[in-house]
């Protein structure tokens, strides 16, 4: 626990900071709303948790994402009756993705980075094939609820956020959590203690794929349909956990940490925009943030040396 | 080496600690895990730096602020987990950090030759300068990390637990290859838990106790219980438990069983019995052992329980193994105790039989020290973490516990400790099959001994045989 | 029985010499584009054109070529065990510099050659340092690393800017004989690496760092400088890839290396070649096969009109399946 410390000092000194800027912010209204914005980030973060702890990488959620809004415009077209069946069908799509690439991880052997890369070309690839090459149709009022809309003072994105949140942490606390994490730590050491360690990584990589399926679904109705919807979140999910002290090659950091770093890294967009360094300057202000901070993480550990005797 | 000192994170690790090496003596340094052994080879061998002390190598000090300036002194270091890169020659692992080069280019056929020659100094002849390591066995991964010190011209050779990993027929090996390093005049520091290699090859002996020098003594004036004594700073004289007093019913029966490594395999295992698995490397024995848990299954034969087809299986069915290497096998290290521990009830999803206190009351029968449930085990001492892999086993209660060489690389206490545990588990009910290559222990402990040969059953001892009658059981009639 | 006989040393087979040698499945690779080139002629064949042909070849070449060069510097950090995100971006800025500091005019080739190479270098410096000396994972370091660069074009480029001078486009476009320059560069690059790895002591140094950094360190390896200079020709070889897209475009851009997928792609043709992602197996040779299977591939497309998306698609199915092929072999040879 020791090591999630850290991104909570951080996330609050942010939080602070955005605050001290703009009042705005204190309020529920203000704080909600950067909630809403930050929640598809942070369900991905905790997808991605999953496969990170136990070892392994996933690359195919940005274009994921893209594919979940560009099949849901296309199929709804604006139909409304066609709205929950097609949520049904989205988060069937993102289940079956994560399955593929958990099996072509553990059964068949092949890196998850590269497993998870070629997932991502395919995807890409197919989806544009299948509209034409840009995105067609629209999606209906009662999709983009999810993202857009609210219940009472709430936006449902932070309701669903929440559920997602409780969900994750349960399944951590449970069997297939622990195992999970020992899975990431020593593989060999977990299938010899009766660990059906592909399947816990198996199932892994599919709740990657449900969260992924679940924040194009926010996305979609938040940010509108658009080829780009998903591009780079990947790479910000990953950066997320990893910023919440999560260690990549697995075994190590909580989910509620990892879910923490999505919410700061979420924050330090809302900064660079209010101090002003927006658009171009954000991104490398971000890189230098993001190796600072994992830098200041790995240097709290103690001095690793191989074990021996 | 005078009045060396370290200190990790304020904890004393050593103190005072003087050790001299003569050349061409072969010097045993023994203690318990946690004694200080590994620190201070780690010292010499320019790992870590001593916080006070010195250190001189013919009479000239030196100090090392790291390895490669061990190396250039002379002190060439031979770890329990080898240092060599499996995807790379076996030349190429020899000179590696000091390949033959003119500006920068790597002379290749150098390389080659010298290693060749070094090969064959030793007598080497199993394999070549131009082989892949990870093609090569334990024992020959051995001889390369030896080829490596004396390219080096180590002056200096540290061999910690060099048997640990090593068959007995490739003890000898081991054996013949110490003596012609100290037919050189090199000075041998010999690192081991082994009595009975100290007795055979060494001069002299050290013994460490809890960070501190307690005596340095020619081997031929002290006994092995005096030792032992110095160690543990107590008598050991009971070595071993008490047998069972009686044996109850059938818990594991193979009849035929076979793969492609064992045959006609029929073995019975019974209720508070310990039975001694004996044989060479490659006898069979981790094998049987496999099969019996469904790591490696059985494809022939008869077995009650059903015959496993996988280690979740086995599991289920109520059989255990306590595997050889804890480390890669038996343990998520940077999990904590509790973690490790709840590992197999999780797997088999039957958390709920153990609520924290079940658990504080299972790391306090297995004598953990100190029971603490959230403690990385990584940071535990080998016997610890080996009472951690028990507790793992023990929370699922299985019928039958298999252990494959469960008391190697732990000390002398945390051995006793596992010895006794394993009779208290017996004598609860549960049938145990010990795999020692330690024949001691194995006759020490085991009710009868089952020895293998060629992955066949090749006969069945009574208690308490002479170590001759397992051997000659165990290598064939036809060894003179 | 006869088992007395297995009872001395354990049996120790010298493998012979082929295995020893041909560790790395770069062998597999060539094969397979043995394969593509011949499933591409047979189709290209049916509808009449001609496959083989010298501008065809030629096309081969010149789009690998920029590929051919970034994916030979991924090459050297993956065998070290880490991997480069930012080639990328550095490569957009790198044709910008070119372009800018050449202006048009032919006296400053020179000193823009330097400047990429100095910016290259303190780029590959940067990623070697915050790996080694902040101690980060190299995915997040040059990730990172990656967002700095996206962020300084995106604040001082708006579209393509500077002017490549003519005498600099011959690099892109000229030929000596069948040949393109471009894929000689290319090829030099190659041969350069190969030496490298093979015959020096760096070479050897990298083999051990990606194959055991503890290893390499405990033999004395300074494990921190291999690392920082394999990363420095690492974001040399995206440095000389932008100088050639510089001369193509006849002048910098601030996307050519996003658009190309140079970071990404780069790492799918290394591991295409059979090089082990986790580091310390594979070499150059089965890069140089991977980039050309997949320059075959994108030709093959070409002349069969296929949609861009549906290349994609098979590209991601080839690259996998690849993989999946390598490991079935480790495996089935380990056992």
């Amino acid at each position: 626990m020791r090591r999630t410390l850290p991104i909570f000092g951080v996330l609050a000194v942010l939080l602070v900071a955005i605050a001290v800027v703009n009042p705005f912010f204190l309020e529920p209204a203000g704080f909600l709303g950067f909630v809403k914005r930050a929640a598809p980030l942070v369900i991905l973060a905790a997808g991605q948790y999953f496969v990170i702890v136990s070892g392994e990488f996933d690359l195919s959620v940005g274009s994921l994402v893209t594919v979940e809004v560009v099949v849901a415009a296309r199929l709804i077209d604006g139909d409304e009756s066609l709205t929950w069946p097609v949520l049904g069908l989205l988060l069937v799509l993102g289940l079956l993705v994560g399955l593929v690439n958990g099996a072509v991880t553990t059964l068949l052997r092949v890196p998850s980075f590269i497993t998870t890369l070629g997932m991502m070309l395919i995807l890409s690839g197919a989806v544009f094939l299948w509209t034409g090459g840009a995105p067609r149709g629209a999606l209906s009022q009662g999709f983009r609820a999810f993202g857009r809309g609210s219940l009472g003072p709430i936006p449902w994105s932070v309701l669903i956020l929440l559920a997602v949140g409780v969900a994750a942490v349960l399944l951590m606390r449970a069997d297939f959590g622990r195992t999970l994490v020992a899975t990431g730590d020593n593989e060999r050491a977990a299938a010899l203690s009766g660990v059906r360690v592909d399947r816990a990584r198996i199932l892994a990589f599919v709740l990657s794929g449900l969260a992924a399926a679940v924040a194009g679904i926010l996305l979609g109705g938040f940010a509108g349909v658009s080829a780009q919807v998903g591009q780079g979140l990947e790479f910000q999910a990953i950066t997320a956990v990893v910023l919440g002290g999560v260690v990549l090659g697995g075994g190590r950091g909580s989910v509620v940490a990892a879910m923490a770093g999505a919410l700061t890294l979420e924050a330090l967009f809302t900064l660079l925009n209010l101090y002003g360094i927006s658009g171009a300057l954000e991104f490398t202000v971000q890189g230098v943030i993001i190796i600072a901070a994992v830098a200041a993480g790995a240097l709290r550990l103690p001095f690793r040396l191989r074990a021996s005797t | 080496m005078t009045g060396i000192g370290k200190s990790f994170l304020g904890v004393r690790v050593l103190s005072d600690v003087g050790l001299t090496v003569a050349a061409g003596e072969v010097h045993a340094l023994m203690g318990e895990n946690g004694a200080g052994k590994s620190t201070l080879m780690k010292i010499l061998a320019g790992v870590h730096a001593p916080d006070e002390g010195t250190i001189e190598i013919d009479g000239r000090p030196v100090s090392f602020g790291h390895p490669i300036q061990a190396q250039r002194a002379g002190v060439a270091i031979i770890y329990q987990e080898f240092n060599l890169l499996p995807e790379r020659s076996v030349a190429e692992n020899v000179f590696l950090g000091r390949e033959p080069a003119r500006a920068g280019l790597v002379d290749r056929t150098a390389m080659e030759t010298a290693t060749e020659r070094l090969l064959a100094e030793l007598g080497e002849e199993s394999f070549g300068p131009r082989d892949l390591v990870r093609r090569l066995s334990i024992a020959q991964q051995q001889v390369v990390e030896i080829v490596k010190a004396l390219s080096l011209d180590a002056r200096i050779v540290v061999m910690d637990e060099p048997t640990a990993a090593l068959a007995e027929h490739e003890v000898e090996l081991l054996y013949r290859l110490v003596r012609r390093l100290q037919e050189r005049g090199i000075a041998v520091l010999y690192i081991s838990h082994r009595l009975r290699e100290v007795f055979d090859l060494a001069d002299r002996v050290t013994v460490l106790k809890d960070g501190k020098h307690v005596t340095t003594v020619p081997v031929s004036e002290v006994s092995t219980d005096e030792l032992v004594r110095l160690m543990v700073g107590r008598d050991l004289s009971a070595y071993y438990p008490p047998r069972a007093t009686s044996v109850g019913e059938v818990r594991l029966r193979v009849t035929g069983g076979g793969n492609d490594k064992l045959h006609d395999i029929d073995l019975e295992l019974r209720a508070g019995e310990i039975v001694g698995i004996a044989g060479l490397q490659g006898s069979g024995r981790s094998e049987l052992a496999k099969a019996l848990f469904g790591a490696e299954p059985f494809t022939r034969g008869e077995m009650t329980p059903r015959r496993p087809r996988s280690v979740r299986e086995g599991v289920a069915a109520g059989i255990g193994l306590v595997t050889e290497d804890r480390k890669a096998e038996g343990l998520a290290l940077r999990q904590s105790v509790r973690d490790n521990a709840l590992l197999v009830a999780r797997a088999l999803g039957r958390q709920g039989r153990q609520g924290p206190q079940g658990l504080r009351e299972l790391l306090e029968r297995v004598r953990l020290t100190p029971p603490r449930e959230d403690q990385e085990v990584r940071y535990l001492s080998g016997g610890n973490q080996q009472k951690v892999v028990l507790a793992k086993w023990m929370t699922v209660a299985p019928a039958v516990l298999l252990f494959d060489e469960p008391t190697r690389g732990v000390d002398v206490g945390a051995k006793a400790a596992i010895h006794d545990l394993m009779r208290r588990l017996a004598a609860d009910g549960m049938a145990i099959m010990m795999i020692s290559s330690e024949l001691p222990e194995l006759i020490g402990m085991s009710d009868r001994i089952v020895v293998l040969r060629d992955g066949r059953v090749v006969g069945t001892l009574p208690p308490a045989p002479t170590e001759e009658a397992v051997m000659r059981l165990a290598a064939g009639e036809v060894t003179s | 029985m006869s088992e007395s006989e297995q009872i001395g040393a354990v049996p120790a087979r010298t493998p012979p010499f082929w295995r020893t040698r041909g560790s790395s499945p770069a062998g597999v690779v060539f094969l397979a584009l043995a394969g593509v080139i011949l499933i591409g002629w047979v189709l290209v064949a049916a509808r009449g054109g001609q496959f083989l042909s010298l501008e065809n070849l030629v096309g081969v070449q010149q789009r690998s070529a920029a590929l051919g060069i970034v994916a030979i510097g991924q090459t050297l950090a993956i065998l070290a065990g880490s991997l480069d995100l930012s080639v990328a971006y550095l490569i957009s800025l790198s044709s910008l510099v070119a372009a800018e500091t050449m202006a048009g005019r032919d006296g400053n080739i020179v000193i823009a050659v330097a400047a990429v190479a100095g910016i290259s270098a303190a780029v590959g410096l940067v990623n070697g340092l915050v790996i080694t000396k902040l101690r980060v994972h190299p995915f997040i370091a040059t990730f990172g690393v990656a967002l700095i660069i996206k962020g300084v074009l995106d604040h001082l480029y708006d579209g393509p800017a500077g002017k490549v001078p003519e005498s600099f486009q011959h690099l892109g476009y000229d030929r000596l004989g069948p040949l393109p320059v471009s894929a000689i560069l290319w090829a030099a690059v190659a041969v350069a690496a190969w030496f490298l790895l093979r015959r020096t002591t760096l070479g050897h140094r990298i083999y051990a760092v990606g194959g055991d950094q503890e290893v390499a360190r405990l033999s004395g390896v300074r494990t921190d400088r291999v690392l920082i200079v394999t990363h420095v020709l690492c974001s040399l070889c995206a440095g000389i890839a932008g100088l050639l897209l510089a001369s193509r475009l006849g002048a910098g851009a601030p996307t050519v290396g996003t658009d190309g997928g140079y970071d990404l792609e780069s790492i799918a043709a290394v591991v295409l070649g059979g090089t082990a992602l986790a580091g310390g197996r594979g070499g150059v040779g089965g890069t140089v096969g991977g980039v050309l299977l997949l320059a075959t591939l994108d030709s093959v497309f070409n002349q069969m009109e296929v949609n861009s998306f549906f290349k994609d698609v098979v590209r991601g199915v080839v690259i996998v399946t690849a993989v999946a092929i390598y490991a079935r072999r480790k495996h089935g040879r380990r056992a």
